[in-house]
């Protein structure tokens, strides 16, 4: 399996991308932000296709796509905490938006959806050794900036009252916090594709907090179940060539956390006990 | 009769509704997509009052792996709609009340998971069917060409039958939704009612993607109830006024995706948008007007008397 060259750059993209999502997702569903986190990755469809239509690399696009809005719904609640019905309008009219650049880049002669397909999808065996490289400094810099802030972000995100009293600078620990969401939708697209982004997200946080009421314990386990899943799931799909990669990583993810929801149900409450 | 190549609009109402509705095609557009803005507005204002948006999304989103799977089986593609669309609401419903103890994180992992899940299947789903790929499009962004007098009637009937839902479950459902300790205190079963509320959301969800489009459903559902629920509190206006926007954003909809070249997806969710946040600066300029107008309240009236 590894003498394939695109199974390679499919695994050292993928496994950055990983450790990025579970350390990023384990804030995420803390702070109880999925929601935030699926219109971001969303929006990465919206630049995506914007960039496309105008000519230039989708990535540039999707970067600037994602981490805008996320400063942009930052923006629109209290302590950059926004509300849902908010965030619900904004990214409904953000997808309109990429239905019409795709109406646009299909009018001027761009091709059959294709790259709809790969935005929306991921396209992680599609990866040239370069964009791999690249897919991997980008996942170790989120990596490098979620570590960083992790012990202030964590304060803020369990308290934010207390934690503003102490002199923690809440509001833009919540800003930087939707921008760095907004990468990790950006770099998680080109691997798992905007629609499938949110199970890496979420399913591998939401486990590893049913495990372990530990913060920090919970934050290493939450990113190594994401690599795991990465991992099988690609395994999965070279074993199994009709079963897409994406929808592989996905299924693997999201059945971890079943399973250890099944094993934890009786437990009492992991995040109740660790406030 | 006016020819289909002179399509646009004037400034002229009438001369518009006649050329509107001078195809059966655009007839069926136009009644599908009302009776879809009355549903989706009724059950929007109580999904956006509950903060129910996300399960919402997710809801609309496993109307993918429901058209996607019924297509590779061979079934019809409502069915495959209604089911999948059934199954992940009571997932989610079933898992937010067992992780009810744990607070809001807990609940929207799930829900995330259960979507991400879906989209899973649906993308497994088409690949399995080769051959498709060109097609995921209308799945996931609709299409209001091609809607048969059939459909509009099976839409009405599930409208009907959701409107009937929330007839009789209204008002245990408001008290429930608004405060729910108090409500179960006084014996209002909360937690059954919620999951029957997905249940009728994910119902509502599956017959309106089959309108708009997957991705869309969402604009229906949430700008119009979010924007009522802007400009008023009380209940009976809040619901007739999403009712009356989401029929407003629909029929703009459908008549510029008409006159013009690009999708009717993009329309209504333009639309709106635009009506929301129209109402949210009107209210922004109400709470708290601009500078110029505050410096003269911000006076003393005695003062401002003085100096006239």
């Amino acid at each position: 399996m590894l003498a394939h060259e695109f199974i390679r750059n499919a695994l050292l993209a993928g496994t950055f991308t990983a450790l990025a999502c579970g350390l990023v997702g384990y804030f995420v569903v803390l702070r109880a932000q999925v929601f935030a986190g699926d219109a971001l990755s969303h929006v990465a469809f919206t630049g995506a296709l914007a960039a496309a239509a105008a000519g230039v690399d989708t990535r540039i696009g999707l970067f600037a796509g994602t981490v805008l809005l996320g400063v942009v719904i930052a923006g629109l609640g209290e302590r950059a905490r926004p509300d849902d019905v908010a965030i619900g309008v904004v990214f409904a009219w953000i997808l309109g938006l990429g239905l019409f650049f795709l109406g646009l880049y299909a009018a001027n002669g761009g091709g059959n959806g294709l790259l709809g397909a790969r935005a929306l999808f991921g396209s992680i065996f599609g990866l040239s050794p370069s964009d791999a490289r690249l897919a991997a400094a980008i996942g170790l810099g989120v990596v490098a900036t979620c570590l960083l802030v992790a012990r202030p972000l964590l304060f803020s995100s369990l308290d934010p009252a207390i934690a503003a009293a102490r002199g923690v600078p809440v509001r833009g620990l919540g800003v930087l916090f939707l921008a760095l969401l907004g990468v990790v939708a950006a770099e998680a697209t080109q691997a798992v594709g905007a629609l499938l982004l949110l199970g890496l997200l979420a399913a591998p946080a939401g486990a590893a907090m049913r495990i372990t009421p530990n913060p920090y314990r919970a934050l290493a386990l939450s990113a190594a179940l994401a690599v795991l899943a990465t991992w099988a799931g690609l395994a999965l799909s070279y074993a199994v060539p009709t079963v897409p990669p994406s929808s592989a990583v996905i299924a693997v993810a999201v059945g971890g956390y079943g399973l250890t929801w099944l094993l934890t149900v009786r437990r009492p409450g992991a995040i109740s006990a660790a406030t | 009769m006016h020819s289909v190549v002179a399509a646009h609009l004037s400034l002229d109402p009438a001369f518009d509704f006649d050329q509107l509705t001078a195809f059966p095609f655009l007839v069926n557009a136009l009644e599908a997509g009302t009776i879809v803005a009355v549903m989706a507005g009724v059950v929007g204002w109580f999904m956006t009052l509950r903060r129910e948006s996300f399960a919402g999304h997710s809801l609309s989103l496993m109307a993918f792996p429901g058209a996607t799977g019924a297509l590779l089986v061979g079934l019809p593609a409502a069915l495959g709609y209604f089911a999948f669309c059934g199954a992940g609401a009571l997932v989610i419903g079933a898992a937010a009340g067992a992780g009810g103890a744990r607070g809001r994180g807990e609940e929207s992992a799930v829900t995330g998971a259960v979507q991400a899940l879906g989209l899973a299947c649906g993308f497994l789903f088409l690949s399995l069917y080769r051959g498709v790929l060109a097609s995921y499009e209308s799945v996931l962004f609709g299409s209001y060409l091609g809607i048969t007098s059939g459909q509009v009637l099976a839409l009405a009937g599930v409208a009907a039958g959701s409107l009937a839902f929330f007839a009789v479950v209204g008002r245990p459902l408001l008290f429930a939704s608004v405060d729910g300790a108090v409500a179960g205190a006084s014996g209002v079963p909360t937690r059954g009612l919620g999951v029957a509320f997905l249940l009728a959301l994910g119902l509502a969800v599956a017959a309106t993607a089959q309108i708009t489009g997957v991705l869309l459903v969402f604009a229906l559902l949430v700008a119009p109830a979010a924007t009522a629920q802007l400009v008023t509190p009380r209940v009976g206006v809040g619901l007739a006024l999403g009712v009356a926007l989401g029929i407003v954003t629909v029929w703009l909809g459908v008549a510029l995706a008409y006159a013009t070249d690009y999708p009717i997806g993009f329309f209504i969710t333009t639309v709106a948008t635009s009506f929301y946040v129209l109402a949210r600066a009107a209210r922004a300029l109400v709470a708290r007007p601009p500078a110029w107008r505050r410096r003269r309240v911000a006076h003393p009236p005695s003062e401002g008397a003085a100096a006239a």
